[in-house]
């Protein structure tokens, strides 16, 4: 491999890894403070990517948008979604064992995934990037990479500061923590917590949505593309060390890395390799790479 | 008089990050004795116990069970060698009845596991080591019945009946009389007396009345340190527990 | 024995005799779908044994129930009938150490985690099944001679296959409830209602739930064995998570805690299926049977959570509650 083709697939793993970092931590922000294990995370990644694919036409003849309408309605939609889905189901599994929530979530899964094929099929569908970000750039002068690839890294980094922006520095996020910890003290407080719960539900299902739009022009809108980020997602918090953001992101970092060399070197074996990767980190540290903060 | 000691802490010490929860307690629990430790909440209490039971490592410091050094050691290995806990808040087994509480505590000495044909409920050793200590705890009479339906003190009774289950010698006790009215705390103290022949009996409680009544030695922990160690006139006494501790009670 | 006891047996009694008597009514489609549920209420019970009695919710069984289907292709020579007497103990060896290998790398971990490092090494055994030329690819591997036991046992048999996998159903099951009343299955039972209280009292819990572990996978393989037989072909998708998902929702949906819930859910989940997949129910929207499949899942976990088998208690329960109020109305005594 020589040194230009080794670099472009640094750039590609960065990208992939800061893109599962930011599914991830939708996955972790909804566990962590509402303590519900949500297997239907990664459809809202795959409703965000066809999203991006059926909202293309209808937001370009109604009011001549392009992507960015597209991502801007997209995005709306999502977190109508998410805010109608908390109060009409999730706020129903908050009690509930993890195992009940598991299968329940489960259950949404395959009514996701039916309902996109009744909706809009089960077809495979390329999306074009907006052409202003479609071209290649030049790095160094040994090497051309897509822009658009670096615009998906500066978006989730974007994202990422914003979340941690919004967690450590604001009100809303103080109130948000504060009811992870004692729900029933931030309510004695008079904050609606059901309504808090409401928005960080919407929150994380926007996250996932907005990452699976922003993907959609690079690795194309399928029908397991929900079941396949989400499993990676889980060997993210695995490897990651669950209630980690740090470890989140090396984990992420580090399945990017892997599984995009291990595309280009070894592809047969390709599929394995994060799990083999998994089962190594396991077995070195039990309760993987970094304690909870 | 030779004391018999069968737990020695020494140099206990644990720390999360820049907290020092515990700092260089040294500890000794002689047979035939309460040995009560008390402090305000923060005080480094359970972390000592927790140490003590074995599942906290400490940062530093030795502790020997019967003249064995066990502080690498499980919690199971140190339970199997003769170390009885109970926790503060009840750990027995609601769904299961008074009777396969304690069996179940006491197959623990005579584990078998590979004997699956074999009903467990007709294991000999485990069911007379169940009745003698349910016996002891004063749980004679409902054997039968679900542990969940018990009263708060029957339960906690229960929760000592569990430690005996597998003829301990050293007891580690966190709080038993946690929640107890009058007549249960009476009960209580009364079996605490009777378990102290045969026995080295660590006491962690906040019931102060309860504790200068039944403990042969009293421990005092200040913010992880230990301010006062004696029998309880003494420390009854000492002003400076009483400054901290004790003061306008 | 209590009426508790007895009206359990009398169930397991009939519903054993019941499958033994199938066979003289039920058609040839009618066996083959019986097999096909017998096989997966053994896979039930294995997984059972994991969540229902040791506590630990595994969302990988898949993996140890195709392990046990890919061997059994995989081990079997290509011109003679293989004998049972060691293809079908390899095939449970197979299974149970890849349940080995995951459930020490897994079993430190809790709760939440847990579920999430089974489901991953469960994708992980998809991935090598489904990429790798060991396993023959998307398209899955035929199995064309059925394994055999001397001149006895001829699995080729529609009818020999259903006496044999009822055989191992109820051998599996009798196995079970022995292993749940023995020293071992008090102390998973322990595990799963305390596992601090078991430590604080001298159990090592690590290696019980190890060896529960590795049984499970063991008895899964055992259901992979049978299935690859009676189909004659094994695919990845044996292996996928949403095979795991579906052996979950059998025993929650049989109910948790009992042996006989594994066999309800399996009838009650498989039935279900094929009822939703029937384009004579449904006609053309048959095609998305996954839909009504999702809403029945979402429904069952939230109206039954003690499952099927759980119902006669949940009855009670509503019935004593409504005793009991009335009698605090009435200033009695419940």
């Amino acid at each position: 491999m020589d040194l230009a083709t080794f670099l472009i697939q640094c750039l590609n793993s960065l990208q992939y890894g800061l893109l599962l970092f930011l599914v991830a931590s939708g996955l972790t922000l909804i566990f962590g403070i509402m303590g519900v294990i949500n297997l239907a995370h990664g459809s809202f990644y795959m409703i965000g990517a066809y999203m991006a694919f059926a909202l293309a036409q209808p937001v370009a003849s109604t009011f001549g948008g392009g992507f960015f309408s597209v991502l801007l309605v997209g995005l709306v939609l999502a977190v109508v979604l998410g805010y109608v889905l908390e109060w009409a189901f999730y706020s129903y599994l908050y009690e509930r064992e993890h195992l009940q929530q598991v299968l329940m979530t489960y259950g949404l899964i395959l009514v996701f995934e039916e309902l996109r094929s009744l909706i809009v099929g089960d077809e495979v569908h390329g999306v074009a990037a907006p052409a202003f970000l479609a071209g290649s750039i030049a790095l160094g002068d040994m090497m051309t990479y897509p822009v658009y690839r670096l615009f998906i890294s500066a978006v989730c980094i974007a994202l990422a500061l914003g979340m941690y922006y919004v967690f450590s520095r604001t009100r809303l996020g103080m109130m948000i923590r504060a009811g992870s910890n004692n729900r029933e003290m931030v309510q004695s407080l008079g904050i609606d917590i059901k309504f808090l719960y409401r928005v960080v539900f919407a929150a994380g299902v926007a996250i996932a949505a907005l990452a699976g739009m922003v993907a959609a022009p690079v690795s194309s809108v399928y029908p397991g593309m929900g079941s396949s980020v989400l499993i990676i997602c889980f060997v993210v918090v695995v490897i990651g060390g669950i209630g980690s953001i740090r470890g989140a992101l090396v984990a992420a970092l580090l399945i990017g890395f892997v599984d995009t060399f291990g595309k280009v070197l070894m592809p047969e074996v390709a599929g394995v390799l994060v799990y083999v990767l998994m089962a190594a980190i396991l077995l070195w540290k039990p309760d993987g790479l970094f304690k909870a903060a | 008089m030779t004391a018999d000691v069968l737990l020695r802490g020494r140099g206990i010490t644990r720390r999360w990050g820049g907290l020092t929860a515990v700092d260089r307690i040294d500890l000794e629990l002689e047979r035939g004795t309460v040995h009560a430790v008390i402090g305000t909440n923060g005080a480094g209490k359970s972390t000592l116990i927790n140490i003590l039971s074995g599942e906290i490592a400490p940062s530093s410091g030795q502790v020997e069970l019967l003249g064995q050094d066990v502080t690498r050691w499980s919690q199971p290995r140190r339970a199997r060698a003769g170390l009885g806990r109970s926790y503060q808040r009840n750990t027995i087994f609601p769904s299961f009845t008074v009777l396969e509480n304690c069996r179940l505590a006491a197959q623990a000495q005579t584990p078998r596991p590979w004997l699956w044909w074999q009903p467990a409920a007709r294991c000999p050793a485990s069911v007379s080591a169940a009745q003698a200590a349910a016996g002891r705890a004063g749980l004679d009479h409902c054997l039968d019945q679900m542990a969940g339906m018990l009263s708060h003190g029957q339960k906690r009774q229960l929760e000592i009946a569990m430690c005996l289950a597998t003829a301990p010698q050293v007891l580690l006790l966190d709080e038993p009389l946690a929640g107890m009215g009058a007549e249960e705390t009476e009960r209580m103290l009364a079996l605490l007396r009777e378990l102290k022949s045969g026995h080295a009996i660590l006491l962690v409680e906040h019931d102060m009345d309860a504790v200068f009544r039944v403990a042969d030695r009293i421990t005092v922990m200040v913010n992880g340190t230990v301010i006062a160690s004696g029998p309880p006139e003494q420390v009854r006494s000492n002003a400076e527990v009483q400054a901290a501790y004790l003061g306008g009670h | 024995m209590s009426t508790g006891a007895l009206s359990k047996t009398v169930f397991v009694v009939v519903a054993f005799g019941l499958l033994a008597a199938f066979p003289l009514m039920g058609g040839s489609y009618g066996i083959d779908l019986v097999t096909k549920i017998m096989v997966f209420a053994i896979l039930a019970l294995s997984l059972e044994l994991l969540v229902g009695s040791t506590g630990l919710v595994c969302f990988g069984q898949a993996a140890f129930f195709g392990i046990g289907a890919y061997a059994a292709v995989l081990l079997s020579p290509a011109d003679a009938p293989p004998s049972l007497a060691w293809l079908l103990p390899a095939c449970m060896a197979m299974a149970a150490g890849y349940a080995l290998f995951v459930g020490a790398l897994s079993l430190r971990t809790k709760g939440v985690y847990f579920i999430m490092v089974t489901l991953a090494f469960a994708q992980m055994a998809y991935f090598i099944v489904h990429d790798t030329p060991l396993g023959g690819g998307t398209d899955g591997i035929y199995l064309y001679i059925k394994p055999v036991l001397g001149p006895w046992i001829d699995l080729d048999h529609p009818l020999t296959l259903y006496a044999f996998t009822l055989a191992c159903l109820v051998l599996v099951f009798g196995f079970l409830a022995q292993l749940r009343r023995s020293r071992f299955g008090r102390a998973l039972d322990g595990i799963r209602v305390n596992e601090q209280r078991m430590r604080a009292t001298g159990f090592a819990t690590y290696p019980y739930k190890l060896a529960a572990f590795v049984l499970s996978g063991a008895i899964a393989g055992l259901a992979g064995f049978l299935f690859a037989v009676k189909d004659g072909f094994v695919n990845p998708e044996m292996l996928s998570w949403h095979m795991s998902g579906s052996v979950l929702i059998m025993i929650i949906l049989g109910g948790l805690g009992h042996l006989r819930g594994a066999l309800i859910g399996a009838f009650a989940f498989t039935l279900l299926q094929e009822l939703f997949k029937s384009e004579a129910v449904f006609g053309s929207f048959a095609r998305h049977w996954t839909l009504l499949l999702g809403l029945a899942i979402i429904a069952s976990v939230a109206l039954l959570p003690r499952g099927l088998a759980g119902l006669p208690g949940q009855w009670r329960e509503r019935l004593l509650g409504r005793a009991s109020r009335r009698a605090e109305v009435n200033g009695v005594a419940p």
